[in-house]
């Protein structure tokens, strides 16, 4: 079974954190830091998680979020969102859009690890 | 007496050119050969009846008595000639628009066509000025005393004069003031006449005066030193008293009478008053000039005890100067005649107009409707009033005994008259004035006068003694001469400071607290606004029923469409064809019921009377008309004021809506980047270290490394914390700048060393030092912090391979310019316009800033007086610093 994360981020220092933690607990990561392809790389890697930042060069992810859960072979694809802009508006927007996960920044390395593991968890029971 | 008898002839002749004069006049006039008859000239002397045998004899025993107070009674005119003709054109302008024939037609006019008020103007007016004529008719016996070298009383044929005079100039006063109802109420006659009498009496009085000063005294130089030697020189001025007799000419020249007559009624060209203005205050100065050598040469030489209001005749013929003595009469007789003739006029006009007539038109019903009738019965009641004035005059004169000094009465007549000033000018300037107000105004102003001068003055009796001394009722406050018991005051200045003072309170605090009625607020309002209503009214011409007429009126009123169908349907019902129907009585009918709905009854009727001319639109019908208009008016300029201050309290609403969602939007905005911005290095922060915590498996090398991530993004925290408190510092205006002077030179200097120490990147510096060496007056830290933000903007985004900035340093006209320009590919066009803006990125590579370095230079620059702005067009990215040379601070 494959375990592959594929995280969607900008911020070098953090794209540097997540991949240590989740390497550490045997993810294959992944990752892609411009929103406007941003979809084209999902459905091409076909991972089995997407972490995705908010606030994205070129693309926000609320809108990547969107497209992602119209196309229909990603159906069922385990999306975990990150945000630093602290508004409950964009919570309520992005369970609306489909998200599986959304979690503020900062987050704590345990908060994330637990996330991605249940996430997948769930999405290979259904 | 040979002398008295060739005076009788002589003046009898004059009395004859005159009638010439008037008769011949006339007849020009009818025959349309007026135009110089209507000369400025004319207009100017016929003001002069504002010298009456008052001023003429009465000018030198003023003088004699009390020095040069006698120039206030010229200078109150001159003052409102010069000083205020703007004010008697809008008098003129109002009289001539609104065909006003007195005084009291104006006041009643403009407060409403009120008749309480006309009726009290008019008694107010007899009152005041019965003493007045009388006087003028004492002056003439009196100077024919002199000739008959009597007493009055003893002679006959001297005490007849004054009946004999009087009816005289009853005669003439009937003959050419009352000859014909004219619309415009011209006489010109009467003007002509009393423009030769002008002449006349000027000529007289220089002549005496050029006698008296050359040939009796023996030259200018000569008369001089007996004026300086005479008691006249040393008479002290009365402040107070000068001040209220200025005014109260000046009041008087505004509202007697018979100047109103002569003024405003006699009035043919506006223009005229122009010419008035430097004529007749010349006029006065010829008239003033030798009073005072004649009276002072005078003084010298009469007996102690002689009348010095007669010097003018008695000096000429104690030198036995018959000839000159004669003009001088005629000079008199001349003032004192031409007077009592406007006056009566003017008078019997008010008596007429304002009382008789509106008492027989009650008692008729409505059988006088042809005009012929009351023009009949108009021209019997002036007749009979000028009688009745002139008899009132005579009567006045002999219950009085001719005693009393001319000049109190002239004085007393002034201070009665000035009582309507404030009613007109309030009248003419403030539409908030009111009827209630002029009449309150009026009464107390009169009632103060009566009390405190008109009763004590004319002598003993008709005030009890135990009044003048305890006051009324024993009130000592209610003392004539010393009202609310302020004493020690003239008993003219008294009464004029109490009762101008109370009368215009009165006036103003009524005025306020009541009410106007519609036709009072349309008077007020073409009143005031004279000079814009006053293009004439434009009637329908021809009066002839006709549809096409009615159409078209109707068309105004109700709208093309739906006057067409109207039309259309009356037409139909007669059974006519096309769209325009006969005007039969029934469709008039339903035509007037429709129009009503639109403008009121009575302005409806009115129009359509005017077009179909069967039934005559009455006065009641357009006071009706005014009433209507009045109210609609009213009504709906308070819909209009009312609806207008509604939308403009929405527009407000919506405008400060707009403002706060536009903040809060903004707020939003700059809230969620500023969360992002401090979110961000957080995570790195809280991740890093919980890696450290809970990984105990890390080599040496990542410790280390995750320890230097967590150090700089500390930093980065801080940078952002420490510039978002700079901007938002900047931004409130609560910097205080540290203004010195300095070099441009110097601040790069520091500037360079500071952004390129501890730098990764390497940049080249390119300067042309010597022009750099530009002396200002500025903040230099907040300066240096600008170039630094630049220089290190260079260092970080210039993609170059061998990254140069160029520097290039300038003033031009007292603005200093710093162009900084690198190498790199610049900024796109299309983000050239945010760069300034907070949070603004344009790569999307991280530098370590947090979007904040060009706001706060942009911030910065604008408290300094000057700007910076990105430089497009060059070769790489550029910006450009302004800044005055002497630190003008824009903050």
């Amino acid at each position: 079974m494959s375990r592959r994360v594929l995280l969607i981020e900008d911020e070098p220092n953090i794209i540097e954190a997540i991949r240590f933690l989740l390497t550490r607990d045997g993810w294959d990561v992944n990752t892609h830091s411009d929103g406007t392809n941003a979809v084209e790389v999902v459905q091409e890697a076909k991972p089995d998680l997407v972490i995705l930042d908010m606030m994205l060069p070129g693309r926000s992810g609320m809108d990547i979020l969107r497209d992602l859960r119209e196309i229909v072979e990603l159906a069922g694809l385990p999306v975990l969102m990150l945000t630093a802009r602290g508004q409950s508006r964009d919570r309520d927007m992005a369970e609306k859009a489909g998200v599986s996960r959304f979690m503020t920044k900062p987050f704590s390395n345990t908060e994330v690890l637990t996330a991605v593991r249940d996430l997948v968890a769930q999405a290979s029971r259904s | 007496m040979a002398s008295l008898n060739l005076l009788l002839s002589v003046c009898f002749c004059y009395v004859i050119l005159l009638f010439l004069v008037a008769f011949v006049a006339d007849r020009l006039a009818a025959r349309g050969r007026s135009t110089w008859l209507r000369s400025p000239l004319i207009y100017t002397l016929s003001l002069s009846i504002y010298c009456t045998a008052w001023t003429f004899y009465g000018a030198v025993g003023y003088a004699a008595r009390s020095g040069l107070e006698f120039v206030t009674i010229y200078l109150g005119p001159t003052l409102v000639m010069i000083g205020w003709w703007w004010g008697l054109r809008k008098l003129v302008r109002i009289g001539r628009s609104h065909r006003v024939t007195s005084i009291a037609d104006l006041l009643s006019s403009r407060y409403g066509k009120s008749n309480t008020l006309a009726i009290g103007v008019t008694i107010l007016a007899v009152i005041g000025v019965t003493p007045y004529i009388s006087l003028q008719l004492q002056s003439i016996t009196l100077s024919f005393s002199i000739f008959a070298d009597a007493d009055p009383g003893s002679d006959d044929r001297v005490g007849a004069t004054v009946i004999w005079v009087a009816a005289g100039l009853a005669v003439f006063a009937i003959l050419f003031g009352t000859r014909n109802l004219d619309a415009n109420e011209r006489h010109h006659g009467v003007v002509m006449a009393i423009a030769i009498e002008a002449v006349v009496k000027l000529v007289a009085l220089l002549a005496v005066g050029v006698f008296v000063v050359w040939q009796v005294s023996g030259g200018v130089a000569a008369t001089m030193a007996r004026i300086d030697a005479s008691e006249i020189g040393q008479w002290q001025v009365d402040g107070g008293r000068w001040a209220s007799i200025t005014f109260l000419a000046a009041a008087a020249f505004v509202c007697l009478p018979r100047m109103f007559q002569v003024m405003v009624v006699e009035n043919d060209d506006e223009r005229h008053l122009r010419t008035a203005a430097w004529a007749f205050p010349l006029y006065l100065l010829l008239m003033s000039l030798f009073v005072v050598p004649i009276a002072a040469i005078g003084l010298e030489l009469m007996p102690t005890g002689a009348n010095p209001d007669l010097f003018v005749l008695t000096i000429p013929l104690s030198q036995g100067r018959e000839g000159l003595a004669m003009l001088s009469f005629l000079g008199g007789f001349s003032s004192a005649t031409s007077m009592v003739i406007v006056a009566a006029m003017a008078l019997s006009t008010m008596v007429s107009n304002q009382i008789v007539m509106p008492i027989w038109l009650s008692s008729q019903t409505q059988q006088a409707s042809q005009s012929g009738d009351v023009r009949k019965i108009v021209l019997l009641s002036r007749r009979v009033s000028i009688g009745a004035i002139m008899l009132l005059g005579v009567a006045y004169y002999e219950m009085s005994g001719g005693g009393a000094a001319l000049a109190s009465i002239g004085l007393i007549s002034f201070a009665g008259i000035a009582q309507i000033l404030p009613a007109l000018v309030g009248g003419l300037f403030w539409r908030g004035a009111t009827r209630l107000g002029a009449i309150a105004g009026l009464s107390v102003g009169f009632g103060i006068w009566m009390f405190s001068l008109l009763l004590p003055g004319l002598g003993s009796g008709l005030l009890p003694q135990h009044v003048m001394e305890q006051g009324l009722f024993g009130i000592a406050a209610l003392r004539p001469h010393a009202l609310f018991s302020i004493t020690g005051m003239d008993p003219i200045e008294h009464c004029v400071l109490w009762s101008l003072t109370l009368n215009t309170l009165a006036f103003f605090i009524v005025s306020v607290a009541s009410f106007p009625n519609p036709v009072e607020r349309l008077q007020g309002a073409q009143f005031v606004n004279v000079f814009e209503h006053s293009a004439g009214p434009r009637g329908w011409t021809g009066s002839v029923a006709q549809s096409e007429d009615l159409m078209v009126m109707t068309q105004r009123i109700l709208g093309t469409q739906d006057a067409r169908d109207l039309f259309q349907r009356e037409a139909a019902l007669q059974g006519e064809y096309g769209h325009l129907p006969e005007p039969t009585p029934e469709f008039l009918e339903r035509l007037e019921r429709q129009l009503a709905g639109s403008v009121g009854a009575a302005t409806a009727h009115a129009m359509i009377g005017q077009i179909v001319g069967g039934s005559s639109v009455s006065v009641q019908d357009l006071l009706a008309v005014a009433d209507e208009s009045a109210q609609m008016l009213e009504y709906s300029s308070q819909l209009e004021v009312q609806s207008e201050e509604l939308s403009r309290t929405a527009r407000k609403l919506r405008e400060a809506n707009e403002k706060l969602t536009q903040i809060s939007l903004q707020k939003d905005t700059f809230l969620s980047q500023v969360s992002h911005e401090l979110r961000t290095p957080m995570t790195s922060i809280r991740a890093f270290s919980e890696i450290l915590r809970d990984a105990s498996d890390l080599d040496e090398a990542d410790k280390r490394k995750y320890a230097t991530i967590i150090h700089d993004e500390a930093l980065r925290l801080t940078r952002l914390l420490n510039d978002l408190l700079d901007l938002s510092v900047l931004e409130s205006g609560q910097v205080s700048l540290n203004m010195r002077p300095g070099n441009v030179k110097d601040v790069l200097d520091h500037s360079i060393v500071s952004a390129l120490a501890g730098a990764d990147g390497s940049l080249d510096v390119i300067r042309d030092e010597d022009s750099e060496r530009i002396p200002l007056y500025s903040d230099l830290d907040r300066l240096a912090q600008v170039f630094i933000n630049l220089i290190t903007n260079a260092l970080k985004y210039c993609d170059a391979e061998q990254p140069d900035l160029r520097i290039m340093a300038r003033t031009e006209e007292n603005t200093v310019i710093v162009d900084m320009v690198d190498n790199g590919s610049g900024i796109p066009a299309e983000a050239q316009a945010m760069v300034f803006e907070k949070f603004a990125r344009v790569s999307a590579e991280k530098a370590g800033g947090a979007g904040l370095g060009l706001a706060i230079c942009r911030e910065i620059m604008q408290r300094l007086g000057g700007d910076v702005v990105y430089l497009p067009g060059e070769a790489g990215a550029g910006f450009r610093v302004t800044l005055p040379t002497k630190g003008e601070n824009a903050g």
